[in-house]
């Protein structure tokens, strides 16, 4: 099995705290924005497709790569592959584009792209991810459904 | 004689050719009665036994078994032997003969007076007549059971037939299939290995019978009978398969190929079965594979998948390493252990130079798991990792990594702890004790909290190696403890800290007595400098410290020297709270009121309590009640803190834990103590005794007074039910005078709650059944009336004595609960009387509980639930305005019963909870809906019927006003998504776009529960997800 690992012995992150509960957050009569860290919270546990782990710790995702603006309805995600030819950059990437899909209102833009300069063919895998038939052709495809489920689901072992 | 004769004729000829089933019960117990003998009987089958026919022959020989089943233990030698030489001999007849003439062995290996010798003979008859996988099910059965029957009596016998009767079972179980069968053969196979039979040559074949099963794959039929599980096949050969080294060369190769495959379940077994095995086996015996498992244990750790394999893996690792441990050493070899470690530490040594990267962790676990299993191994490990990783910390200088070093190195300290050895020379640490502790107290002095959280666990682990640590070091590390507690500013570094002191001082508590204590009390009774400026400065504010000060003083409080030392500094922390002298504010007495509880809860039960019960009965409850009695007599302008509610709350568990725990004889003195300061005013035995004589405590006339019954309940309800409770009439009716005549909250509920405790440990009987009986008709009375100013108080003393006779499953319980469901409807006390069923339920936490020995009796929530749902059914169904009264008070009932019962009762009850989630009083549909979700999680058929009222109604719940109902809602669709597929399968695209509205909720909590219950959906029926 080692053999088919492209990456068997990744450097490991430390995974952030659960976000602390604040007193407006409990007030009903106080609307919380989407913020930067409510959507980090929703792609930072998504499982690696090859190890244990989750994007976090392989610091695959950051909350400084995660843009939000509520009012005007657009996210921007910035991920890193673990490395530069990553074969699985695509498939992390769609991971991560539908996560948020299942997850935020239908109002909001979601763009996914990878960091500018960590990716051998980073234009490629930023267009896959920008076509948006291309991506619902992808889930359309039923093994590669599989794949990004299994990354989103919550007990994976 | 001829008339009984007559009677077994007309029976066996009814049976044989009238094939009437029920005959041979009726032979059966005519042979019982006497009517006639076996020997009759026998005769009067001659005829169906020398048959022609093989159908009328089996016919006969089934009757003769039938009775034998039953009177096999009648018979005499002489008989026993003729019926055995005539059933061997029916094994060679025709096939059909041959079932009942099983049963007929069988019954008559049951025989306490089978001759010597017979079992062998008939076994040689089985073996060499029956081939016994041709015969059925219940056939093959009942061979099992004859072996298993005869080894138990027989054993020498057996053993006599040497590798023979090995051989013989080999070929009979050889193919069985049925899971019944199997648990009987295996019981056989076991009974071979561990009663120590002669396998002769034939191990391996009685290996290859029995591990062609390995590793059990079965899933019980749904609604299976025979409830046989999975687990019990698995253990059962398990028992066979590791029960002896002869089988090693043959398991350890099958225990390699099943790991290396691909499913899980088969891979733990292996494991867990190699973990098994190898305790018994030599290193002989695992020699020639240990290369072989170890690359597999490795590819588990280091590749895991599951936390369960990997635990499963690390276990086996430790027990292959103890087995290697146990190899004599000869001379003119190498050391078998060392090449074993030297294999393990070239594979995994390297990775813990890269504390970053991911392999680090499981390189780790394995080195720990084999350095936890011997004292040679722990040598041999820390020699060749700890330097490394000392000298790794001291010379990196990023924090996640010494972070994740320190780690390592704490999990290493831990592992070679459980080996006691007495000398610490021996410990495999010692030579690295003194760099250890610089790594250590290094980290203690850091800027980053998680460092410090790890060192002082580490500190504590270090301290629990005898001998690791020496005076000096002991010092320093209180000093550093000390420090860190008062001076950090973290609250979880504080938590460490205090903890690891406990840990430290159980051990030492000298140096804790001489040096931590002193300047905890100067620190706590130390007056803030300036108390007007802003704690915008550095360190903790001085509130916070007094708590870290109070919390570390009970923490250390481990045993009895150290008690004697910090429960005098709390006691004068209450004492200068009361006087005033020192700016003390009621959270500091609360504090160190539940310190004093901690140290009381923590006394480990052994010969120290004596000397630590005397502290508390003598000096500590004395101490708190005569403060709290000075306070309630003192008429000064500034209150003191002692008379708050929240105050005497929290002395009650001081007082109730030292009752309960330490000491029945001196609970006993105490017990008789406060009653005779509650009834008769006798302060004789209070310290600084200068209050008036004339003191009614009980009266109720002064709130300031009457409240301190709360304490009463401590002293009196807590103890051991042995314990007497002397003048307990006179109290008991004090009790109930003050219960219903105060207006004072907390007076007139500690005086039920008192009361309650007392009937619930009363000896039953007359007298208690009439004193219930005066109570029970003066509350009914005061309830009655509309117009009766006590109302609430005649309420909370029956629910509470409702409780009390509840719990101990007293006959006269049901007339107060039926009161309470009357209640229901009252205008005034319905609601109350609904969140009373919630106190009956649950566990109160200062009186009525099994841990203050109060009489608990088990299942008393299902008891009354199944007595009384179908009153709350009618009721609700009858009402007509306060119909959410019925609904809360199910909620109340459904929420603390167990899972089980929940999941039987409740498809009676389906149509309320519904009605309940559309009901529009919000508390309803809250109390519905957590009484709802943890049903959900393992659904009753009923709810499947009800599904489409279940799904629409949670939807429109999810944009209630109220977020908890949207949570609440959420939280039960994200459960109604585990329901099977098929079932929910047709609500998912509804629910999918249900779910997209509050996606984009107001609240973010209410947000975080809609994402993970549309996720849980989206997995629902698509490839990869359920």
């Amino acid at each position: 099995m080692s053999s088919q690992l492209e990456n068997a012995n990744p450097v490991v992150f430390q995974r952030s705290g659960e976000r602390l509960l604040t007193a407006s957050e409990e007030d009903e009569d106080v609307h919380d924005p989407i913020d930067d860290r409510e959507i980090f919270d929703l792609i930072r546990s998504i499982n690696d497709p090859e190890h244990p782990l989750s994007l976090e710790e392989l610091n695959v995702v950051e909350q400084v790569r995660v843009k939000v603006d509520d009012p005007g309805s657009t996210v921007g995600i910035e991920f890193t592959p673990t490395i530069p030819h990553c074969s699985m950059a695509t498939l992390i990437g769609l991971s991560i584009k539908v996560k948020l899909l299942r997850s935020l209102p239908d109002r909001f833009k979601i763009d996914v792209h990878i960091t500018p300069g960590s990716h051998a063919s980073e234009e490629a895998v930023n267009k896959q991810l920008a076509d948006k038939e291309r991506v619902a052709a992808a889930l359309e495809n039923s093994s590669l459904l599989e794949v990004v489920n299994q990354c989103l689901s919550t007990h994976s072992i | 004689m001829a008339a009984d004769s007559a009677l077994a004729l007309a029976l066996v000829e009814e049976f044989v050719s009238g094939l009437v089933d029920s005959k041979a019960k009726e032979a059966t117990k005519a042979v019982k009665d006497g009517e006639f003998t076996i020997l009759q009987l026998v005769e009067a089958l001659g005829l169906s036994l020398t048959s022609s026919q093989p159908h009328t022959r089996a016919r006969g020989v089934q009757l003769l078994s039938e009775v034998l089943h039953e009177c096999s233990n009648s018979l005499t030698e002489k008989e026993v032997e003729v019926l055995k030489t005539f059933y061997e001999n029916r094994l060679k007849d025709h096939y059909v003969v041959t079932p009942p003439v099983l049963q007929g062995l069988k019954s008559l290996t049951k025989c306490t007076v089978l001759p010597s010798g017979s079992a062998v003979s008939m076994l040689r008859s089985l073996f060499q007549d029956v081939h016994v996988q041709s015969l059925m099910l219940a056939e093959r059965a009942c061979v099992y059971n004859m072996l298993i029957n005869l080894m138990e009596t027989r054993e020498a016998e057996l053993k006599s037939l040497g590798p023979d009767f090995v051989f013989g079972f080999v070929q009979s179980m050889d193919g069985e299939r049925d899971p019944r069968n199997l648990l009987l053969s295996f019981q056989v196979a076991s009974n071979i290995i561990h009663r120590g039979y002669d396998l002769g040559k034939f191990a391996e074949e009685l290996f290859e019978v029995t591990s062609c099963y390995f590793p059990i794959d079965f899933s019980p039929p749904p609604n299976d009978p025979h409830g046989i599980t999975k687990e019990e096949l698995i253990l059962a050969l398990r028992s066979i398969l590791t029960g002896t080294p002869v089988f090693a060369e043959f398991l350890l190769p099958l225990i390699i190929e099943k790991v290396d495959s691909d499913v899980q379940s088969s891979k733990l077994d292996s494991l867990q079965t190699l973990a098994a095995c190898v305790s018994r086996y030599d290193y002989k015996d695992v020699a020639k594979f240990l290369e072989g498992l170890w690359t597999s244990i490795r590819r588990e750790v280091f590749q895991t998948s599951s936390e369960k394999l990997e635990a499963a893996a690390l276990s086996a690792l430790q027990a292959l390493t103890s087995c290697v441990s146990r190899c004599v050493q000869s001379s003119d070899s190498e050391d078998s252990l060392s090449c074993f470690l030297d294999l393990l530490i070239k594979d995994c040594k390297h990775h813990l130079s890269e504390p970053d990267l991911k392999l680090v962790w499981p390189s780790a676990k394995l080195l720990q798991a084999a350095c936890s299993a011997s004292i040679r191994a722990s040598h041999i490990i820390t020699a060749a990792v700890i330097p490394n990783l000392i000298e790794q910390y001291n010379s990196r200088t990023q924090c996640s990594q010494r972070r994740t070093l320190l780690e390592v190195l704490q999990k290493f300290i831990q592992s070679v702890k459980s080996l006691g050895s007495t000398e610490a020379e021996d410990n495999a640490l010692f030579p690295y004790r003194s760099s250890l502790c610089g790594v250590v107290f290094s980290a203690l002095t850091e800027t980053n909290d998680s460092l410090q959280i790890l060192a002082t666990s580490a500190l504590a682990s270090l301290a629990q190696q005898t001998g690791l640590l020496d005076e000096s070091d002991i010092e320093l590390a209180v000093d550093h403890l000390t420090k860190l507690l008062l001076t950090d500013e973290d609250e979880r570094v504080c938590r460490a800290v205090v903890d690891c002191a406990g840990t430290l001082a159980a051990e030492h508590p000298a140096q804790f007595i001489s040096r931590m204590i002193p300047r905890l009390k100067m620190e706590t009774f130390a007056v803030p400098l300036d108390a007007d400026v802003p704690e915008a400065s550095q360190g903790p504010s001085h509130q916070s410290l007094r708590g870290r000060c109070v919390a570390a003083l009970a923490s250390v409080s481990r045993g009895p020297s150290v008690v004697q030392q910090s429960t005098p500094v709390l006691l004068e922390l209450i004492s200068a709270a009361h006087t005033g002298s020192v700016q003390f504010t009621m959270e500091d007495v609360v504090l160190a009121c539940h310190g004093l509880q901690r140290i009381a809860d923590q006394v480990q039960v052994s010969e120290e309590t004596e000397e630590t019960g005397r502290c508390f009965h003598h000096l500590i409850i004395p101490r708190l009640l005569s403060l709290a009695l000075q306070a309630a007599l003192q008429d000064v302008p500034r209150p003191s803190p002692l008379l708050e509610e929240s105050v005497l709350t929290a002395m009650v568990p001081v007082i109730s834990s030292s009752c309960s725990r330490l000491q029945p004889k001196f609970a006993e003195e105490t017990a008789s103590k406060a009653v005779s300061l509650f009834l008769n005013g006798d302060v004789s035995f209070l310290p600084d005794n200068s209050f008036p004589s004339q003191i009614q405590l009980l009266k109720g006339d002064c709130w300031r007074q009457s409240q301190m019954v709360c304490l009463l309940m401590g002293c009196v309800c807590a103890a051991p039910r042995a314990v007497e409770v002397p003048h307990q009439d006179e109290l008991l009716s004090a009790l109930e005078e003050l219960s219903l005549s105060s207006s004072h909250t907390l007076s007139y509920t500690s005086a039920a709650k008192c009361y309650a405790g007392l009937v619930n440990k009363r000896t039953p009987g007359e007298a208690l059944d009439s004193l219930v009986q005066r109570t029970v008709k003066r509350v009914c009375s005061e309830l009655d009336n509309p117009k009766s100013g006590v109302r609430s108080q005649a309420f909370t003393l029956m629910i509470w004595v409702a409780k009390a006779l509840l719990l101990r499953y007293h006959p006269l319980s049901a007339t107060l609960t039926d009161k309470l469901f009357s209640l229901l409807d009252d205008p005034d006390l319905g609601s109350v009387a609904a969140d009373g069923f919630s106190l009956l339920m649950s566990d109160s936490s200062d009186v009525l509980n099994r841990a203050l020995h109060a009489d608990v009796r088990i299942m008393y929530r299902q008891r009354f639930f199944t007595d009384n749902s179908s009153k709350l059914v009618q009721g609700f169904h009858a009402a007509t305005e306060r119909k959410s009264n019925y609904l809360k008070a199910l909620s109340n009932i459904v929420n603390k019963l167990p899972k089980q019962v929940q999941t039987t009762e409740l498809p009676a009850l389906l149509s309320l909870l519904l009605e309940g989630l559309s009901c529009p009083d919000l508390t309803v549909q809250m109390s519905t809906l957590s009484c709802l979700q943890p049903v959900l999680v393992q659904p009753p058929p009923a709810l499947l019927q009800q599904l489409e009222a279940l799904v629409s109604r949670l939807l429109a719940l999810t944009s209630s006003p109220a977020m908890d109902v949207r949570m609440g809602s959420l939280r039960c669709i994200q459960a109604l998504s585990h329901f099977p597929s098929h079932e929910i399968l047709p609500f998912r695209g509804r629910v999918l776009r249900a779910l997209s509205k509050p996606l984009d909720d107001r609240k973010r909590k209410v947000r975080s529960e809609a994402v993970q219950a549309r996720g849980e959906w989206f997995l629902l029926g698509s490839p990869g997800g359920r």
